[in-house]
């Protein structure tokens, strides 16, 4: 029976907590790219350095609190920072979309040449954040570090294998269901949210029906950006910020999107999962959690491992193509890109 | 031939005879340059690396004795300890607009071998690396331009390897940083570890530079080991993959190579590192602690490793010029190993007056240094390395071997 347990605490310490956490992260993030997919119908790759512009403002507000001695222990200091980062997120997308891609809007361009704009957007960003914030690690990470500590859960359960859940992992959860609750009442129930659901199925009967498309876009902007900050600061509490990890993370972010069935904000949902799932399952070495269940002597030498640690971004590009091309419009059957 | 062509050539030669004399008397400065990754993932090792090699260029100028009177003056440049091709640029700066007569650097093992194969090498520059650890470096073809004041690291895989077994870790997992002195330390501590009895359960790479090293660390935890070897960089993936172990369970303690020694890695990580093992260069002769004194004397104020190797290989190059009796590039190479090795009269640090006095009166030295200097027959330290232990917030030298 211990065994059982052993089996089952060791691979929710390595797997289940981390791709939990990692799933939620991907799915803030695929909920915003999905939002600007549907209602400005273009794959928005300024995306992820819009999360990096995000977090840096809110790194820098939790300075300046943590400076003024303004905490919320045990709860990270990043939180309270965090309206301010959404602000600044939301000015900057409204800024660029002022600038940027209202003018291809109006000449109503094909969407490639709105992701290629973005592109473009993507880079400026990029540069911004590291001329302000610089391109090295940045921690901003107080308050407690863990909800369960290992040697604690040894103690408590007795048992050979430890849990650890990190504070960042159980609040990036719970921020996650709620900003996702949130998210999914203002679509179903408000006349905003009705207005955008119209606009993204069918532009034209829905401007015949006297939806404003200058609202609709707003309101895409100022969700994207909400949760794009919500996204990257969480991503930078649990991991860590350094501007070029975001925009590495722009990669499994559009896969769980198109997994999901991009334009779909349940298919992004999802999509983070299957995609984090998928990165930790497929990396992780099964062989202790093996010899746990199973007699010594039917346990393979090797560590059981399907890809080795390295190929890790590789899985998404894997689900990516896939996906493409077994099943274009994801699960939830979205858009076809 | 008409009598005007003649006449330009005339010129031309007595020219090119006058802009040679002057070369030989602008000997008043003599430009050194300092190859260290001032950025990147050892930029806090770095500057007090710098300021030991520079100390040993303001020892010099002051003494007034070198080639008569010349005044040494460092260049930086910034090697990026990982990017090829900003350090090869750095370099080459260095060399054609700079004119430097020598590099002290770089210092970490890839960038290292790429500025030495398609910079230094190529300019019949001397180069002589404080801290470029990887065997390969041993063999690469330098036409003897290429030295090092550190020790290769098959010498340091053996030792950590003994002390690993001294104390009684029988079975490890190994993670090193995915580059050539994560691979090459990796390697040779594997090899050394396997055949004095050692079992290698699972050895990973990890890249530096990522958020998250939890999947890494998983896999190594999964192998059943106790005890993580960690060959990486103390600012990097390698704290990264030590976090992670602690945070997650997965390892409670740790071995670790050069790279990862520094003062840095203790305050970022706290008390799960007490008991960690490590190695660095180093020894407890009477010129390394010596050293220790001058350098806090002089304001390095830091205990972080390569301080030392800096010095020497700054020290090296000038003693060299001197036996030369010039800072020609040639000259400085032809003269290195006469210099490091016996026989003569041994200098230690802080001496380097009385070398270039004993050279100047056409003496022979052995430069001892703050690091026992011995270079071997491919010109690089034969080398001997502190037991490092954690013990309460710091590294403590448990003994020299």
């Amino acid at each position: 029976m211990d065994d059982i347990l052993n089996a089952i605490v060791l691979l929710t310490n390595f797997v289940i907590v981390p791709a939990l956490a990692y799933g939620a992260q991907l799915a803030l993030g695929a909920l915003g790219v999905t939002i600007i997919f549907g209602i400005l119908r273009f794959a928005n790759f300024a995306h992820g350095d819009l999360m990096a512009f995000a977090t840096m403002v809110v790194i820098l507000v939790t300075w300046v609190l943590q400076d003024a001695g303004i905490g919320i222990a045990p709860l990270p200091t990043a939180l309270i920072a965090l309206p301010v980062g959404i602000l600044a997120a939301i000015a900057i997308s409204l800024f660029t979309d002022r600038c940027v891609y209202r003018f291809y809007r109006q000449k109503k361009s094909a969407p490639v040449i709105f992701v290629i704009a973005s592109i473009g957007v993507m880079f400026m960003m990029n540069g911004i954040v590291r001329v302000i914030i610089g391109p090295d690690d940045q921690s901003f990470g107080d308050g407690a570090r863990f909800l369960i500590q290992v040697t604690q859960f040894r103690e408590w359960t007795g048992l050979k294998e430890g849990l650890a859940i990190k504070m960042s992992q159980a609040l990036t959860l719970g921020v996650a269901v709620i900003a996702v609750a949130a998210l999914f009442w203002f679509m179903q129930r408000t006349r905003a949210g009705k207005a955008m659901r119209a606009y993204s199925d069918n532009e034209d009967l829905a401007l015949l029906s006297g939806v404003n498309p200058d609202r609709v876009v707003f309101y895409a902007w100022v969700i994207a950006a909400t949760l794009a900050t919500i996204a990257g600061t969480l991503y930078g509490l649990d991991k860590s910020f350094k501007p070029f990890t975001y925009f590495q993370l722009l990669l499994p972010i559009f896969a769980a999107a198109i997994v999901g069935g991009i334009g779909q904000p349940l298919g992004a949902i999802v999509g983070g999962f299957i995609v984090a799932f998928s990165e930790v399952t497929i990396t992780y070495a099964y062989r202790k959690f093996l010899l746990y269940l199973l007699p010594a002597e039917w346990v393979p030498d090797g560590l059981v491992q399907f890809l080795s640690t390295d190929y890790k971004f590789a899985i998404s590009f894997v689900i990516l193509v896939v996906v493409l091309l077994v099943r274009p419009t994801g699960v939830f059957r979205g858009k076809v890109i | 031939m008409p009598k005007y062509m003649r006449k330009a050539l005339l010129a031309s030669v007595a020219l090119a005879g006058f802009s040679l004399g002057s070369a030989a008397m602008a000997q008043d400065d003599v430009k050194i340059g300092v190859i260290l990754g001032f950025t990147g993932p050892i930029e806090s090792l770095t500057p007090d690396m710098a300021a030991s090699a520079e100390l040993a260029m303001t020892e010099v100028t002051e003494s007034g004795l070198l080639l008569g009177g010349a005044t040494v003056t460092p260049v930086r440049g910034d090697s990026t300890c990982v990017d090829a091709a900003a350090a090869t640029a750095a370099a080459e700066r260095l060399i054609t607009s700079d004119n430097v007569v020598a590099i002290v650097g770089a210092d970490c093992s890839g960038v290292t071998t790429a500025i030495a194969e398609s910079v230094a090498i190529p300019n019949g520059v001397v180069m002589v690396s404080p801290s470029a650890t990887s065997p390969a470096l041993t063999t690469i073809t330098d036409n003897g331009y290429f030295f090092r004041t550190a020790p290769s690291d098959a010498r340091q895989g053996e030792i950590l390897a003994d002390v690993a077994m001294e104390r009684g870790i029988e079975t490890v997992a190994i993670t090193y940083t995915n580059n050539d002195y994560g691979k090459g330390l990796a390697d040779s501590f594997a090899a050394a570890y396997q055949a004095i009895g050692g079992t290698v359960a699972a050895t990973a790479a990890h890249e530096d530079g990522k958020a998250d090293y939890s999947a890494e660390v998983a896999a190594l935890a999964a192998s059943g080991a106790d005890t993580l070897a960690v060959f990486g960089y103390l600012d990097q993936g390698g704290k990264g993959m030590i976090q992670t172990s602690l945070d997650t369970g997965a390892f409670s303690s740790f071995i670790l190579g050069d790279g990862m020694i520094g003062q840095s890695l203790i305050d970022n990580i706290g008390d799960g590192l007490v008991g960690t093992v490590g190695t660095v260069p180093g020894s407890d002769s009477e010129g390394a602690a010596s050293f220790d004194v001058y350098a806090r004397e002089s304001g390095i104020e830091g205990d972080g490793p390569y301080r030392a190797e800096s010095y020497d290989a700054a020290a090296l190059i000038m003693l060299a010029m001197q036996a030369a009796g010039s800072a020609d590039r040639a000259a400085i190479q032809a003269q290195i190993m006469n210099v490091a090795n016996a026989p003569g009269e041994p200098i230690g640090p802080g001496e380097l007056a009385r070398g270039l006095q004993i050279l100047a009166d056409g003496g022979e030295i052995d430069y001892v240094g703050a690091t026992n200097v011995e270079l071997t027959d491919v010109g690089e330290a034969a080398g001997s390395y502190k037991e490092l232990e954690v013990v309460g917030d710091s590294f403590t030298t448990i003994q020299v071997r």
